[in-house]
């Protein structure tokens, strides 16, 4: 183990900078700004250099620093990163000197680089804690400097918007933190050790009563910040009230804590009560899909139509999280980074059209690809890779998870296929009025028509992103599913996943004579509550090697394997 | 024969060790020097000296605590003075804290006296017979004490909310307070002598022993008693339904004044309040528990929703020190130590918060109190970074932000709660803290928001201290220690909570 502190110097790093902009002149702007910028390329660098560290293939919790914080109440300051974290931790990286870069904050920057820097080590901070409360610490501590930026950068409603943001969310973090200490109150029940640390609670044993309800307090906080279907009525008031910055950074980066909550904590932890609930959820999680479709169709407000369209984004990401096959949550996590991409992307697009025509509203601008062709194209390239078009990185996630989400819940797959379809209604009409159509509206004096290069220099990383993660997605699953299939077989060890449909003892023999080891390692137990269950401890080679991603590797002696343990899944 | 007996008992004066009531013999003595020193200078002596003077007293006042934690850390806890005094790790906190808010406090009422152009010491001497009397019901071992204690504490605050004699508003709230002090006192009196017939003794330990010897069947004389204690007790701390006085009170009362008073009248009641109940009426728990159950789930919706809807700051900051007293009962409802230590965490680092939110209020308010509409704070942080930016600190503190005193603080009384399976309990308390983020947030909205209020706040600030040596701020060089002193135990120990930790911890380990 390397004892470099990686992940500590990565907090640090954006943190210290803020500190000491803290003691520079306000009126320094362009010194401030250019700081600004190279900390947080800085802090891209350096987690790169942690990607490099990174051992492709280990499952578990790599680069562990643990300290003891605040040793009567057991909180630790534990950090550690795993697939599920480590590409979150690069596009927030990633993310955050974009947001900076192409802001344009001509007031107040010191006030703006700094809440923003600190928002960065928040973010960071929530991905790699390894301990709940420091987690939640973490968590809240991203609600402030958002507050800030909204309330001092935002657009006319910001008051109301905040406010509205700040509440709703706060309020699901009220049950999350009664559930966080409720569980390790009920732990040290058990062992007589008061720890937050997320591997150790892991192994609480809850009651049924007990699971469910805990569940339901953790994800009452992750739904409201995702945000999942009905929790989301604050989301497009703060997205569009928002800065450009403040919207790249909500829904780029502050809504991938909530699908990272459910993936890391509420599968983690209340495995049981995933299972029991997963058809509630993965309903939810279409809601989303489809009602954050039709409504983005029917918005005027470019912001509030990507607003609504990050609402079935994220129903997708949930479906795959509560889908429970390991391909669906690998590309729920895979999906969380390409839509941080593309949502960043189409945020910064549609400010660099404020720019030039001073509104948000699709009926005020039209025709705008005869003067702008270079904007026109990168517009839709996102726009394709957000409906999930063949080719760009929006396609591998959705491919993903509604594969995984088919194998294991058939028919809710099948709602969120329409999903893709409406989304390439509203994105597509949107296109339409915006770049196509006779010229309409006035542009705004002295300013560029087409982009400028520094536009096209924030854009750059994330079009290259947008086509390599479509293109070449193997390197990112090789470090992500290792820790998926820990986490999906921890879960189905914990749950004792219930196949979708109950086999009977019969039929069970039969996969167990037919389908040779693979299925050998479906252990059927008869429990008196709830029926026949299997317990796929052991399946990991079969399914690591998953129906998709064996599309992708050259050969692939495991397909049929693959395929044998997809149809003993849905048998 | 028989009449000279008692005669003689009741003239034995019990022996007297001076050095365990030193700090609130400091703060009395120092006050009878200061007014007798300014009683020689005709034309009277200038602020500068008196603020000096009571932060000298005040730091005195420290020292003996401190010196008293020592003895109680080495020897452990003990009784004194006919054991009517308890020496404790749990007094030793609460003259600490009473000694650090009268080191504080004489900052605030400077830079406040300065701009108002009051002269003369009572604003400097009548804390300090305050903090005895707080300092008197924290290291009270018996009822009769306490309630001295509470009448030390009162009489002083009373003069100073009404202080303003050229508002009438100020009177008003003198004369409420005043009445509602009083009822809440007599009705106080009443449940101490219930509690004499109940259990025969005044004295917190004895009536515990003897409630722990005898069962006493039909205690209703008993429970009505510990009821009447406990109105009294929430009266002064001004929980729902015994908040009615603090609005008008808070409003009414000169800024700094009204900053002073919700610090130290909590301290003292929550002190006296926690020690009567976890030292006496242990027994009793499960009798006071759901009554307080129902006191907290009022307390601290009603201040947070009822907050929300005012447009004055300062009765905006009333009903919200409504809601975060409901916090602090939480502890005390859990009826375990931890709880205990949660609450005195609080109630410790909530002096902090409410006085330098008063401060920066006062300053913000213009002469004579004039501006305290919470719209008129626009554009505050534009003209007035250093004290908006604080303000803000403190405000997101008490909304419970991490890394800030007011996080932690809330951290250990839900922990409190959870850990005695009060869940439902703990879920509408953060559900309430929930809501006052809206209220707390919307004065940092305004601030931080373009424009100026229709009065604005700073023009009439800049003439009085323009002149300072801190001319850029602003502000006066005492308003600016005693802010940044507030500032730095806010976000000092929200970095580095345990060394306040272990000190609320020790207090109630060494507790009775």
């Amino acid at each position: 183990m390397n004892s470099f502190p990686y992940l500590t110097v990565l907090l640090l790093i954006p943190i210290g900078a803020a500190v000491a902009l803290l003691f520079v002149p306000g009126k320094f702007k362009k010194l401030i700004h250019t700081v600004s910028v190279v900390t947080s390329v800085a802090v891209f660098g350096f987690s790169a250099l942690i990607l490099d560290e990174f051992k492709s293939g280990v499952a578990g919790y790599q680069m562990v620093t643990v300290h003891s914080w605040f040793g009567s109440l057991g909180i630790q300051y534990s950090l550690g990163i795993d697939g599920i974290s480590l590409f979150l931790v690069l596009m927030t990286t990633i993310l955050f000197p974009i947001a900076l870069a192409g802001a344009n904050e001509k007031r107040n920057t010191k006030s703006f680089v700094i809440w923003t820097l600190l928002l960065e080590a928040a973010c960071l901070g929530s991905f790699l804690a390894t301990d709940l409360l420091l987690f939640f610490i973490f968590f809240e501590a991203t609600l402030v400097p958002v507050y800030f930026l909204i309330i001092q950068f935002g657009y006319e409603r910001r008051g109301y918007a905040a406010v509205k943001f700040f509440v709703y969310t706060f309020l699901g973090s009220a049950f999350l933190l009664v559930g966080i200490l409720a569980l390790a109150f009920i732990h040290q029940s058990q062992t007589h050790v008061l720890t937050f640390n997320v591997s150790r609670l892991a192994n609480t044993h809850l009651s049924s009563m007990a699971e469910v309800l805990l569940f339901l307090a953790f994800t009452a906080a992750f739904a409201v910040k995702a945000p999942i279907f009905p929790f989301h009525s604050w989301s497009p008031d703060a997205y569009s009230e928002s800065p450009t910055s403040g919207s790249i950074l909500l829904a780029g980066v502050m809504a991938k804590l909530g699908s990272y909550g459910i993936i890391r904590f509420d599968l983690g932890l209340f495995p049981h009560a995933v299972v029991m609930l997963a058809p509630l959820f993965l309903t939810l999680g279409a809601i989303g899909i489809i009602y954050g479709g039709i409504v983005a169709a029917k918005q005027r407000n470019l912001k509030r139509l990507v607003a609504y369209s990050s609402l079935a984004h994220l129903g997708f990401i949930v479906m795959g999280a509560f889908a429970l096959s390991n391909e669906a949550v690998s590309g729920a996590v895979l999906q969380m980074l390409n839509h941080g991409i593309y949502t960043a992307a189409l945020f910064l697009l549609i400010a660099m059209i404020y720019r030039r025509r001073g509104t948000h509203l699709l009926d005020g601008i039209s025709g705008m690809q005869k003067s702008a062709p270079i904007l026109a194209a990168v517009f839709i390239l996102m726009v394709m890779a957000s409906i999930g078009v063949p080719g760009l990185n929006g396609f591998v996630g959705e491919f993903l998870i509604l594969a995984g989400t088919f194998v294991t819940h058939r028919w809710w797959a099948v709602v969120g296929v329409i999903g893709v379809v409406v989304a390439a209604v509203y994105l597509l009409w949107a296109y339409q009025q915006v770049f196509h159509g006779p010229e309409k509206g006035h542009y705004i004096e002295n300013e560029p028509k087409d982009l400028t290069l520094k536009e096209g220099m924030v854009l750059a990383p994330l079009v290259v992103l947008v086509i390599l993660l479509g293109l070449y997605p193997k390197p990112f699953l090789n470090r992500i599913t290792p820790s998926v299939d820990k986490l999906i077989g921890h879960v189905e060890q914990k749950a004792r996943v219930k196949l979708p449909v109950p086999a009977s003892p019969v039929a069970s023999e039969a996969h167990n004579t037919q389908y040779g080891k693979a299925a050998e390692a479906f252990a059927v137990v008869s429990d008196q509550k709830t029926g026949v269950y299997a317990a796929g401890a052991n399946n990991r080679d079969a399914s690591t090697k998953n129906c998709y991603g064996s599309l992708w590797s050259v050969s692939s002696p495991q397909k049929p394997m693959s395929i044998v343990s997809c149809q003993a899944r849905i048998s | 024969m028989v009449t000279g007996v008692i005669a003689a008992q009741a003239l034995h004066l019990p022996h007297v060790n001076y050095t365990t009531i030193m700090p609130e013999l400091i703060l009395l003595g120092g006050m009878l020097v200061l007014l007798l020193v300014s009683a020689l200078f005709k034309k009277g002596l200038p602020r500068d000296f008196y603020a000096s003077a009571v932060v000298g007293i005040g730091a005195a006042s420290l020292i003996a605590s401190l010196v008293l934690y020592h003895d109680v850390a080495a020897h452990g806890s003990f009784t004194a003075i006919a054991h009517s005094i308890d020496v404790d790790g749990f007094s030793v906190l609460f003259l600490t804290l009473v000694s650090c808010i009268t080191i504080v406090y004489p900052f605030f009422a400077h830079a406040y006296m300065q701009r108002e152009g009051f002269e003369g010491v009572e604003f400097f001497a009548l804390p300090l017979i305050s903090g005895a009397g707080a300092m008197f019901m924290a290291s009270a071992n018996d009822l009769i004490l306490i309630f001295l204690g509470l009448e030390i504490l009162s009489i002083p605050l009373y003069v100073m909310a009404g202080m303003d004699q050229r508002r009438e508003t100020s009177g008003e709230a003198a004369m409420k307070y005043f009445i509602m002090g009083a009822f809440s006192s007599a009705i106080f009196l009443y449940g101490m002598a219930l509690t004499y017939g109940a259990t025969g003794s005044l004295n917190l330990a004895e009536i515990s022993a003897f409630l722990s010897k005898n069962y006493v069947f039909g205690n209703g004389v008993l429970l009505a008693g510990m009821g009447l204690l406990l109105v009294g007790f929430l009266f002064k701390i001004a929980a729902v339904p015994f908040h009615f006085w603090s609005p008008d009170v808070y409003q009414g009362s000169p800024t700094v004044a009204t900053g002073f008073m919700a610090a130290i009248a909590k301290a003292g009641a929550f002190a006296a309040l926690i020690r009567v109940f976890m030292a006496s009426f242990p027994t009793l728990a499960s009798d006071w528990q759901p009554l307080l159950w129902v006191v907290i789930v009022l307390t601290t919706l009603f201040g947070a929703v009822v907050a929300l809807v005012q447009k004055d700051i300062k009765r905006m900051l009333a009903y919200s020190s409504i809601n975060q007293a409901g916090f602090i009962l939480l502890g005390l409802q859990s009826d375990t130590s931890k709880g205990i230590g949660a609450s005195l965490y609080y109630v410790f680092i909530y002096s902090f918060l409410i006085l330098g939110t008063f401060a920066i209020v006062a300053i913000a308010g213009a002469k004579g109190d004039a501006i305290h509409n919470i719209d008129d704070l626009k554009g505050y942080a534009k003209s007035h970074p250093f004290l908006a930016t604080s303000l803000a600190i403190f405000l997101v503190s008490q909304a419970g932000a991490p890394f800030t005193t007011g996080f932690l603080a809330k951290l250990q009384v839900i922990t409190a709660a959870v850990e005695a399976h009060s869940y439902a309990l703990a879920v509408i308390a953060m559900v309430s803290a929930a809501i006052a983020t809206g209220f707390y947030l919307r004065v940092v909205y305004v601030m931080f928001s373009e424009g100026t209020g229709t009065k604005n706040a700073l023009s009439s600030g800049k003439e009085i201290y323009s002149l300072s040596p801190l001319g850029k701020l602003n502000i006066s060089p005492w308003l600016f220690t005693g802010i940044v002193l507030c500032l730095s135990v806010t976000v000092l120990f929200g970095f580095w909570p345990q060394p306040l930790v272990d000190f609320a911890t020790h207090a109630r380990l060494l507790f009775r």
